[in-house]
């Protein structure tokens, strides 16, 4: 498979960083090459954040990219910055919950899921995040969905089992409403 | 009629010339560190550092396995030592006022203050001997030298740093003590501070000042000397045992904080 | 090699491998975009018997690194740009007095407070300035995590071998990214050498650690041994890789660490477009793999350096080839990562110059 790559970006917190792991462990687990680039610094602190990953069957050059095949944004400021930067027939996957309907490029594929609502009735206001993963996934197969399942419940093994099901849950919901979508 | 041993050299002392000038106690000091080193029979097992100053080559003198260390980095490098070398090892660092007291203030302090089991020779002349007479952070104020030819202004260049003052508000240092090389007696009394220092060594921070002449950097002769390191330099350097262990000046008191954190904060984000 | 890919950041792979090669001292001080190795440091060190120790400052914990390697033991700090100026006295001291040490550098941009996005400006500093005094450090530049693992576990054996510092030269990039490694079974740690300062047995003379030789002859003599090992770096451990050369291009693109695999990319692309191109990466910083630059320069006429930075591998690049091949430079400084769209464009345009 060619090289496909994707920005996740948000406010810090709300856990992009965790799920472009959770997504490059999955590919790695896959045998494939996959590299997870986080922007670092004072903007980590309640800003935004964002992480790249990268991921081919071939060695990996750059981690960064400047038109991403995928984005997910979670908030206003994200979408704002990443919406113009998307490849031509990319996929932008929206927080709805908190990014207003607004117009989008027509080259790109938008898919729009209310992701803390999804996450709240999932059991975790907190799982917004997973399911995101789970609506950028339904559109972009890079990694089986099965792999990323057991790496949720492995992340909160040992922590709260309800938590983890939870999350699990939203990852779950964020596929179907995503598979909706379209 | 019998010839009696009065004195002989500490074979820890190599047999060799000291390139001290003069009246210099650097030698004394040297003496009594090599002797303590002797007597508590730890030859074999202590390391030293040497500083930037007149005594960088204090390991051509004391016989034993040296580091010569950067200007005002030797309570780093014995921090090195003390941390990669076997327990049972003596490490000390032999300093002098410009490089412990101005350039290396910030190694000495948080060497203190880390409890680093180490012993700092501390010798404070008042000047900077190697380079020619500059002012010292232990200075006397109106005090000439060649930096401060109309006397040391404190008001400009502030006054002369009590070292053992200083670092007797930390927590961690377990023997805090100056004394003085100006008289035999006092030179008896240094020795004391030296051996207590070594034994509490492997307890924690351990620093000995000895208030020490500089005949040449001061331009006074070597009995001149004495006198005024008595006369100057012991009123504001007053001779005394600042810290012994478990005698805890109030301001160094530990203090213990309420660590409990508010526990509805942020949970981790799942993690590897 | 244990075989299994685990998911590691840069910085945390880092220290991982210097456990691995038997390191059980780290001292350091906290800086952006390094923390990650301090950190698992202080985690791990406990874990293995070693010891983590917070300096006040770079200038203290390279002269920890000093105390240590005095003793033999294994040892390293890291940190980044600014305190590597710090750290500048100490890894001369080191030099002089002959001892080994792994020092980690991950760049961030300059000067002065610069700001902590990845750079490459200590180039010069590492290969040639960094601290007073005639003097050399073998210094690494990784490309990837895993040859920053790989790298690692022979930093401390380069740096024994030549009882010389040794540098592991990489940036915010190479720090802050995670990547699949495999790491190499840990060694145990070495017996102390035979010179090291433990204390004199009362059969040897004591064992004296400096740097200072006040009779000008001795210290020539001193520094005469110390470029005698200087040589047999130069001769032993130059390392380059060429990629996209067998092909023998006429454009072949000179970076090192994170933008060399960034030009990987590009050039790839631009094969993709017709345009013959390789790429020439040193591995060693210092000692600066000149054969083999000249052996690529053989076939190529032109060659485009590209840094994260004003330009400082051009320069030895240009020193190497002279004036006979024209080699150009592209860079981006203060901590701005060059795309592979850039890239792209630099390259198309040395076709079209040619």
């Amino acid at each position: 498979m060619a090289q496909h790559d994707v920005v996740m970006a948000g406010f810090g917190g709300q856990g992009l960083m965790a799920i472009g792991k959770l997504l490059a462990k999955a590919a790695m687990c896959e045998g494939r090459h996959v590299t997870w680039l986080p922007s670092y610094g004072p903007e980590m602190r309640g800003g935004t954040a964002n992480c790249v990953v990268v991921v081919d069957d071939a060695p990996i050059g750059s981690p960064f990219v400047q038109h991403a095949q995928a984005a997910l944004v979670m908030n206003r400021p994200s979408f704002d910055k990443f919406a113009p930067l998307l490849a031509p027939g990319g996929t932008i996957v929206v927080n709805g919950s908190l990014v207003d309907d607004l117009p989008v490029r027509s080259d790109v594929r938008v898919v729009r899921i209310a992701a803390n609502d999804l996450a709240a009735r999932a059991g975790s206001a907190k799982a917004a995040n997973m399911a995101m993963l789970g609506a950028y996934l339904a559109h972009c197969p890079v990694v089986r969905h099965d792999t990323v399942r057991d790496h949720i419940a492995a992340a909160f093994a040992g922590k709260n089992s309800a938590v983890g099901e939870a999350n699990v849950r939203a990852f779950e919901a964020g596929l179907a409403a995503a598979t909706r979508a379209t | 009629m019998t010839e009696a041993v009065a004195f002989a050299r500490t074979p820890v002392l190599t047999d060799s010339y000291m390139h001290y000038c003069p009246g210099c106690t650097h030698g004394t000091a040297h003496r009594l560190v090599a002797e303590v080193i002797d007597e508590l029979g730890i030859q074999d097992r202590t390391v030293g550092v040497s500083p930037v100053g007149c005594a960088v080559l204090a390991y051509n003198y004391i016989d034993v396995d040296f580091l010569e260390a950067a200007h005002g980095r030797a309570p780093a490098a014995a921090t090195g030592l003390r941390r990669t070398l076997p327990a049972d090892r003596y490490v000390f660092a032999y300093q002098g006022d410009g490089d412990l007291a101005s350039i290396g203030m910030a190694e000495i302090l948080h060497a203190a203050n880390r409890g680093e089991k180490i012993t700092v020779v501390f010798i404070n002349n008042a000047i900077y001997g190697m380079t020619g007479g500059q002012m010292a952070p232990t200075t006397l104020p109106g005090m000439r030298t060649t930096t401060s030819p109309q006397g040391r202004d404190s008001a400009d260049s502030g006054h002369p740093i009590r070292v053992c003052e200083l670092l007797d508000t930390l927590v961690a240092p377990v023997f805090l003590a100056r004394g003085t090389l100006s008289s035999a007696k006092g030179v008896l009394k240094a020795k004391k501070l030296l051996r207590r220092a070594f034994e509490l060594q492997h307890q924690g921070f351990t620093l000995v000042e000895l208030l020490s002449t500089c005949p040449t950097g001061w331009g006074l002769t070597p009995g001149d000397s004495l006198a005024w390191l008595d006369r100057n330099m012991t009123p504001f350097f007053p001779i005394r045992t600042f810290r012994e262990p478990g005698a805890m000046p109030p301001q160094a008191d530990p203090y213990r904080p309420d660590l409990r954190v508010r526990d509805d904060g942020p949970t981790d984000e799942p993690e590897e | 090699m244990t075989g299994e890919r685990q998911l590691f950041k840069g910085a945390e792979a880092i220290a991982e491998a210097a456990i691995r090669a038997g390191c059980r001292h780290f001292f350091g001080y906290p800086i952006t975009p390094q923390n990650e190795i301090p950190e698992y440091m202080a985690k791990r060190m406990p874990e293995v018997g070693g010891t983590y120790l917070q300096a006040e400052s770079e200038l203290a914990s390279i002269h920890m690194v000093f105390g240590g390697a005095s003793t033999g033991a294994r040892v390293m700090t890291s940190s980044s740009s600014p305190g590597l100026s710090l750290m500048a006295e100490g890894a001369s001291y080191l030099v002089g007095a002959e001892l080994p040490a792994v020092i980690v550098n991950i760049m961030r941009g300059g000067p002065g407070l610069g700001d902590i996005a990845p750079a490459q400006g200590d180039w010069a500093m590492m290969t040639r300035g960094w601290g007073h005094g005639d003097k050399r450090y073998l210094v690494l530049c990784p490309s990837t995590v895993q040859e920053a693992v790989e790298l690692m576990a022979q930093a401390f054996d380069l740096a024994e071998k030549y009882r010389n510092p040794v540098v592991l030269l990489g940036d915010g990039l190479l720090g802050q990214m995670m990547e699949p490694v495999v790491f190499p079974e840990a060694i145990a740690v070495p017996d102390p050498p035979g010179w090291a300062a433990r204390g004199k047995p009362k059969d040897r003379r004591r064992v004296i650690i400096r740097s200072l030789y006040l009779d000008p002859a001795q210290l020539e003599t001193h520094v005469d041994g110390l470029f005698a090992k200087f040589a047999a770096m130069e001769r032993d451990e130059p390392r380059a890789e060429s990629w996209c050369c067998q092909d023998r291009p006429p454009v072949v693109v000179c970076a090192f660490g994170t933008v060399a695999r960034i030009a990987r990319t590009a050039i790839a692309q631009a094969r993709a477009e017709g345009l013959p191109v390789g790429l020439w990466r040193p591995i060693t910083a210092w000692p600066f793999a000149a054969p083999s630059l000249r052996e690529v320069a053989r076939h190529a006429n032109r060659l485009l350096c590209i840094e994260m930075s004003k330009g400082q591998l051009v320069d030895d690049v240009r020193a190497v080839l002279g004036p006979d091949h024209a080699v150009a430079f592209w860079g981006r400084a203060g901590g701005v990562v060059p795309t592979v769209e850039d890239m792209l464009a630099q390259i198309r345009a040395q076709f079209a110059q040619a």
